[in-house]
């Protein structure tokens, strides 16, 4: 039985920063923004990567499978086009040598 | 295995959460933001690595083919044209959902019957979330991508049917909290978290997808939490927050700008709030212009903002309005760019689309940024917008969206509007920006107008 109690902490705790961090960024990159919290949330990889790997039943090898295939073009897919966005944004200002 | 390893995996976790919430600290300016993709993705690869350690894996035959066939999946998707970024990330939204959803069924087959209450509301939490929400983005991809109709389809008691929907698949969660021995009750469950995925898109409209977006990010993240509750992964709790908050806010903010109530957002139970009121036209006239005349009016201002809307996006203009940003600003005119929260179908599309065609994104300002400036602007150029710049939704008590927060282009000295024609905008709203004195329809499609004022533009300059 995992300590939920202390799993509920983290999720309040982390959903604050989560509140903090993001109320500040500018909504010019809101597009990217939300392109990289899907990257970040293709972390669900690391439990289907146990689920794939674990050979407790079929199904559970079968589901984990798939489930890491769509987490992985998720992560793979996210960083890509989060960084080709980014790319294209550019200052008028003269950048510095 | 030894424990110390379990620790060590544990400590590399700690290391890429840090990662994940500087990533997205890093992303709150233009200047760092690309540190925060790289943050995001050294978090990413050392969990990746650290979880192949992990003890309880025989097997890494089937992790290997699954991370191929995800990347020979994810490449295409990273490559996709910058006009249809919101149908991907709508695609995107599907695919974390998706995983989210067969992690959860395959834990509770290998749980069932003994799953304690907690773990079992937490377990129905992730894949009645994944589930609505993997239906939910496909639908709202489909939409996106034109594949389905984009107008909202309405009938009698939707509402009535959605909420019913929803509360038999919570009321079959209770039942297997009380009763997981019940396994048949589990496919029901997800099955109907499916449909009512597919419901709640049926009634929204394109002009509502910021908020849908939004709001099935939030979803996503959401779920990923209840999964990071289930698997005991502090890490994925973590992410499944940050991921939740962030489509969180964005779903506040895009209703916010929408007039929304938030009641309206939670349930999903916006598109039809709209009704066509009768359009008003009649009687009243409106000046036309050539592109000749546009360019003679804009090559004589000092300053101009164009506010570009999803009608930009469709004609795929944003090429030819940089062209039209390069001639101004060689002309000395002060060009900028206003942007209203929701124009386009996704949280910060025209920006992404206007840095695309190379504008400086210190020239892209946002609505409160932009509006003081109104009344000291010359003209100001509307390109493909329509509600975001009704004056009725700030002094017309019976339009239906009054109270909109709305960009005060009627505030600039000339108004000039790009449209096809005098249809009325998604929203069925006649808007009485187009019968002012000082305004001018352009008509013609967005992409060839421009071309021909930026060649008028031209010719003035050989003229001198």
């Amino acid at each position: 039985m995992p300590d939920l109690i202390s799993s509920l902490y983290v999720f309040v705790l982390a959903g604050f920063i989560g509140f903090e961090v993001i109320r500040r960024i500018s909504p010019l990159l809101h597009t990217p923004l939300m392109s990289l919290t899907n990257a970040l949330d293709a972390i669900a990889v690391v439990g289907a990567i146990i689920l794939a790997g674990e050979r407790q039943s079929t199904l559970a090898t079968v589901l984990g499978t798939l489930a890491v295939v769509a987490a992985t073009s998720n992560l793979v897919g996210g960083f890509l086009i989060t960084d080709r966005m980014l790319k294209m944004f550019k200052s008028s200002r003269p950048k510095k040598p | 295995m030894s424990p110390s390893n379990g620790h060590t995996i544990e400590i590399v976790y700690l290391i890429s959460t840090v990662l994940f919430v500087l990533a997205l600290k890093w992303m709150s300016t233009p200047a760092t933001a690309r540190h925060g993709v790289w943050a995001g993705e050294l978090g990413m690869l050392l969990a990746v690595c650290g979880t192949l350690l992990h003890h309880g894996i025989v097997d890494y035959r089937w992790i290997a083919i699954g991370l191929v066939l995800g990347t020979i999946i994810g490449v295409p998707l990273g490559r996709v044209q910058m006009t249809a970024v919101p149908q991907r990330t709508a695609l995107s939204h599907a695919f974390g959902a998706l995983c989210v959803t067969l992690v959860g069924t395959a834990e509770f087959y290998l749980r069932a019957p003994n799953v304690p209450p907690f773990m079992m509301a937490v377990l129905a939490m992730e894949v009645i979330l994944g589930g609505l929400t993997l239906t939910g983005s496909l639908m709202a991809a489909g939409k996106l991508q034109e594949i389905l109709p984009q107008r909202p389809l309405t009938y009698k008691g939707q509402n009535f049917v959605n909420l019913a929907l929803l509360a038999v698949a919570a009321g079959l969660a209770v039942y297997l909290v009380m009763h997981p021995e019940q396994k048949l009750l589990f496919p029901a469950m997800l099955g109907i978290s499916l449909a009512f995925g597919v419901l709640m898109i049926v009634p929204i409209g394109g002009a509502d997808m910021p908020t849908v977006i939004s709001l099935l990010n939030s979803y996503a993240g959401l779920s990923a939490a209840a999964m990071g509750f289930v698997l005991d992964s502090k890490l994925l709790i973590v992410a499944g927050a940050l991921d939740g908050s962030s489509g969180f806010i964005l779903s506040v903010i895009m209703s916010k700008a929408m007039n929304r109530s938030f009641t309206n957002v939670l349930f999903g139970a916006f598109g039809q709030v709209q009704t066509s009121g009768p359009a008003a036209a009649e009687g009243k006239t409106v000046r036309g212009a050539t592109p000749e005349e546009a360019a003679n009016i804009l090559a004589a201002a000092n300053k101009v903002v164009v506010v570009p809307g999803y009608g930009m996006a469709v004609a795929q203009a944003q090429h030819k309005v940089r062209e039209l940003y390069d001639a101004l600003t060689k002309r000395g005119v002060d060009v900028k760019f206003g942007i209203h929260p929701v124009a386009g179908r996704m949280p910060g599309h025209m920006n992404v689309l206007l840095a695309e065609a190379d504008i400086p994104y210190d020239k892209l300002l946002d609505m409160d940024e932009i509006n003081p400036e109104f009344p000291q602007t010359d003209v100001t150029l509307v390109i493909g917008a329509n509600d975001v710049t009704n004056p009725a939704a700030r002094n017309d008590a019976s339009s239906p969206i009054h109270g909109m927060p709305i960009l005060d282009v009627d505030k600039g000295r000339t108004v000039m509007v790009i449209k096809r024609g005098m249809s009325p905008g998604f929203a069925g709203i006649d808007n009485p920006l187009y019968y002012l004195d000082k305004t001018l329809m352009l008509f013609g499609d967005a992409k060839s107008f421009v071309g021909e004022i930026v060649r008028e533009l031209g010719h003035g300059h050989a003229h001198g």
